[in-house]
């Protein structure tokens, strides 16, 4: 059977990989997306303080260390049974924000943007920020490296460093913010609006203003039928730090919501011995295997994800270009009731929705009076058991579970992380982008395009160490025969 | 396969010649790793601009291009200098590591993982298998057939490979020679930035070169030499957990307020920022200059802040560190004398 690896160059660091086996036709018989490491976080917490987690944990990612940072604290904050007081839910959920306006940022411009906004059939060589820029013009090169300038100061502000923060323990933070500080931010916030309202302009004009885009967002071979995750505040609408787990059926249907302590009513993973990594699946539909459709237990925690599963925004501008994300794509509901976009690539639309909402949010933060209280810390004073702590990182529901004994020393941990929920959907939107583009063994320079953009749209965070940044994720492609022989070897971005 | 379906042949080595000019070539790698450090080196903002003018840069996958046959194509010490970030896990990187070893004439472990092990070498208080288990059997994984990765899979349309997992991490100077050290959890931008500059400066003539095995962008003193809190202002009689503190003194000394503190072990150039936010240095910088074993370093510092009269006191006191294994080794225990805890040693025989 003949064999085409594709091996982005990250597997340097050993991360990620995709086998595709062509059957005697030349169709694709089966695709294979392997994460080739593990680093055994879950392991060598056992030992540490609960204290310690929202540090040893940020080490997870350096990219979103923000999201374990915030999943540990409120963990241990509920392994000690302990509220931290709402100035300090306030701080917490302001440095997130602004996190999130950050990650948002490079995902869009650096990352999974190049591919609109540069085109997806442009040169590989120019398919990158430089090519973004080439596009847009220099002065929006300059207000991505501002906007991300910005995001890191506010971390560093709240969180005492720019990569790692260090201030979120249990039962709130070690600090508050001054007035300067707090002006700073909210400065730095509407600056955000503004940059967020500019972004979901450049996606109108350049990929709605393109028919041919258009069609390639609602091709069939970039739409999957699973079911959606995400965090709701109160009233259903997104909420990135706090509140219950929903989840919505391909037919869009809210089939329910669970508190984060209730995760694993809901949630299972499953094995397969050629990866290092599980594959979570709804335990109440049961693992089908790498399935669409409302039998099977395949979930996708995607910003898309967050959008279909929600009733929409919390705040006014983002609400707006919600509605106008739906009417465009999806303007009637599905027999469930809800209006669903089951099409991946608005996974990108979808970004900027929620980078909308993320700096409106940093405002409203920002701005409201208990911001600067020095009241931010809240001692606990029960005897530490178990808890579970939950956020929705910018890659999807992140989930963090500890047992400690009586002196708040761990004796279990159990992690599952943003990216991993999507692991399932990432497998099955690769096969099917190679199923598309490969038919009588004819591979071309389309197929690590199509490919490409079918695993990027996700944002992957592959055992948190996978992560693209500016510029492309550079792919190669060995095509072997039954041998294991390499026959060619297609190369991009060079 | 067809001749229609002959793809195009990229040929990156005429490209690279191109436009490489005779510019120093850089390379940065990252093995297993939390990608922080590459986040920090794009953090120097526009800078980067610089480093690209002043380089070719032939190899940095998380950010721009290059590939592993790009690099096995190159002359023996045709890259200039290499950064690898992150630990050695897999096989893979192992072998990764030595090749660019190889290509390089400098290579800088960057960062904690790479220079100590960092935070993921406390996995060497465990044994792979233990790793392993405990990561396929946690409460929510449904594994009722105990599988685990295997290195070589016969799926039914094939054979798949996985790296396979070593039984000890292992920093980057246990698998190969490093010239240069770069520390912390992830280094400081504006140090990154310090130490390319010293460097571009070596290249260029107009600077020293540093004698190999020195440490870049970092002190030579520790963190406490960089804290503007208060020190010498008292002893303490127990140790306190941060949670149990609703306000800890904004001037005095963390570790004389009680709480665990690193820094008298730890090396400066971070800027004491932690201590800054009222939370206690962690150690991320590594070992200060001529700290043999930087636990024992920190034992000692912390009996010499105790307020005790006879041994048994000093005892008790230390009874309060909970978890003295991670405070005293939490970024350091692969690079300790110990290098991991005995399940670890068992296991690690073949290294």
């Amino acid at each position: 059977m003949e064999r085409i690896t594709i091996d982005p160059v990250t597997r340097l660091e050993g991360h990620g990989k995709i086998e595709i086996f062509l059957d005697p036709d030349g169709e694709v018989a089966n695709a294979y997306f392997q994460i080739p490491e593990l680093r055994g976080f879950e392991r060598f917490c056992v030992g540490r303080p609960v204290e310690e987690m929202p540090t040893l944990t940020n080490r997870i990612c350096g990219v979103c260390p923000e999201a374990h940072h915030m999943a540990a604290a409120k963990a241990a904050d509920a392994v000690y049974h302990v509220d931290p007081p709402r100035p300090a839910k306030l701080l917490r959920e302001l440095l997130y924000s602004a996190f999130y306006v950050t990650d948002h940022t490079t995902h869009f411009y650096a990352l999974g943007g190049p591919d609109f906004i540069v085109g997806p059939d442009a040169p590989a060589a120019e398919r990158n920020i430089l090519g973004v820029i080439g596009k847009v013009g220099m002065e929006v090169g300059g207000q991505v490296i501002q906007a991300r300038k910005n995001g890191h100061n506010v971390i560093e502000m709240i969180g005492g460093r720019k990569i790692h923060p260090a201030t979120a323990v249990p039962g709130g933070m070690t600090k508050g913010i001054t007035e300067e500080q707090r002006a700073e931010i909210e400065k730095i916030g509407r600056w955000s609006i503004e940059f967020a309202q500019f972004s979901l302009k450049i996606f109108d004009q350049i990929v709605l203003g393109n028919d041919a885009y258009k069609e390639m967002v609602l091709s069939d071979g970039y739409t999957h039928r699973t079911y959606y995750m995400g965090m709701l505040d109160e009233k259903n609408k997104v909420n990135f730090y706090d509140g219950r787990v929903g989840i919505t059926s391909p037919d869009g249907t809210r089939v329910g919501t669970y508190a984060p302590a209730e995760y694993r009513d809901w949630i299972a993973e499953h094995v397969e011995p050629w990866t290092y990594l599980k594959f979570p699946y709804l335990k109440k539909i049961g693992w089908k295997g790498f399935v669409d459709g409302a039998d099977s237990g395949v979930y996708c925690a995607t910003p898309l994800s967050r959008l279909n599963n929600a009733d929409g925004m919390a705040t006014p501008l983002a609400q707006a270009a919600y509605e106008r994300m739906y009417e465009t794509l999806a303007p009637k509901p599905e027999s469930g009731g809800k209006r669903i976009i089951h099409h991946r690539l608005a996974t990108h639309w979808a970004r900027l929705v929620e980078l909308l909402y993320a700096a409106e949010r940093m405002v409203e933060l920002a701005t409201d009076p208990e911001i600067t209280s020095p009241n931010v810390r809240t001692v606990p004073t029960e005897k530490p058991t178990e808890g579970v702590g939950c956020v929705e990182a910018p890659r999807g529901t992140l989930t963090h579970h500890y047992w400690t004994d009586e002196r708040g020393v761990l004796t279990s941990v159990n992690l599952i992380v943003g990216t991993t929920n999507n692991y399932a959907p990432i497998a099955m939107s690769v096969k099917k982008a190679a199923e598309t583009v490969i038919h009588k063994g004819v591979v071309n320079q389309g197929l690590l395009n199509r490919v490409e953009m079918a695993f990027r749209l996700y944002d992957p965070c592959f055992g948190c160490a996978t992560h693209s940044l500016p510029g492309e994720m550079p792919l190669q492609v060995a095509i072997r025969n039954s041998d294991g022989e390499v026959i060619e070897i297609l190369s991009q971005n060079c | 396969m067809s001749p229609a379906a002959k793809p195009k042949v990229a040929a990156p080595a005429a490209k690279s010649a191109a436009k490489s000019a005779a510019k120093p070539k850089l390379a940065i790698f990252g093995a297993a790793s939390c990608g922080g450090c590459d986040i920090a080196i794009v953090n120097i903002h526009e800078h980067i601009l610089e480093v690209a003018a002043a380089f070719d840069i032939v190899l940095w996958p998380t950010i721009l291009d290059g590939k592993y046959s790009d690099v096995e194509a190159m002359a023996d010490g045709e890259i200039t200098i290499t950064l690898v970030s992150g630990s050695m896990r897999t096989d893979e990187t192992v072998h990764l590591a030595k090749l660019l070893r190889r290509k390089s004439k400098f290579v800088v472990a960057f960062g904690s993982c790479a220079s100590e092990g960092c935070i993921p070498g406390l996995a060497n208080l465990s044994s792979s298998k233990e790793i392993l288990d405990t990561a396929f059997s946690t409460s929510s994984t449904d594994n009722p057939d105990g599988i685990r990765p295997v290195w070589e899979y016969q799926a039914p349309e094939g054979v798949l490979h996985l790296p396979e997992f070593e039984p000890m991490l292992r920093t980057l100077d246990q698998v190969v020679d490093v010239d240069y050290t770069i520390p912390g959890c992830p280094p400081e931008s504006k140090q990154i930035w310090a130490a390319l500059q010293a460097v571009v400066a070596a290249l260029n003539g107009t600077g020293p070169l540093p004698p190999k095995g020195s440490v870049l962008g970092a002190g030579e003193s520790t963190v406490c030499d960089e804290c503007a809190r208060k020190r010498d202002v008292k002893k303490i009689s127990r140790f306190v957990r941060i949670q149990q503190v609703a306000a800890f003194d904004p001037e005095i000394c963390l570790l004389e307020q009680g709480l665990p503190c690193n820094g008298p072990a730890t090396r400066s150039g971070c800027g004491a920022l932690c201590p800054a936010v009222a939370a206690p240095c962690i150690g991320c910088y590594g070992a200060a200059e001529g700290v043999v074993d930087y636990g024992a370093r920190l034992m000692s510092a912390y009996a010499s802040v105790v307020e005790a009269q006879k041994p048994e006191e000093i005892d008790g006191i230390l009874d309060g560190i909970v978890d003295p294994a991670g405070q005293f080794y939490r970024f350091s225990l692969a690079s300790s004398l110990l290098r991991g805890s005995k399940a670890a040693w068992n296991d690690g025989e073949k290294q």
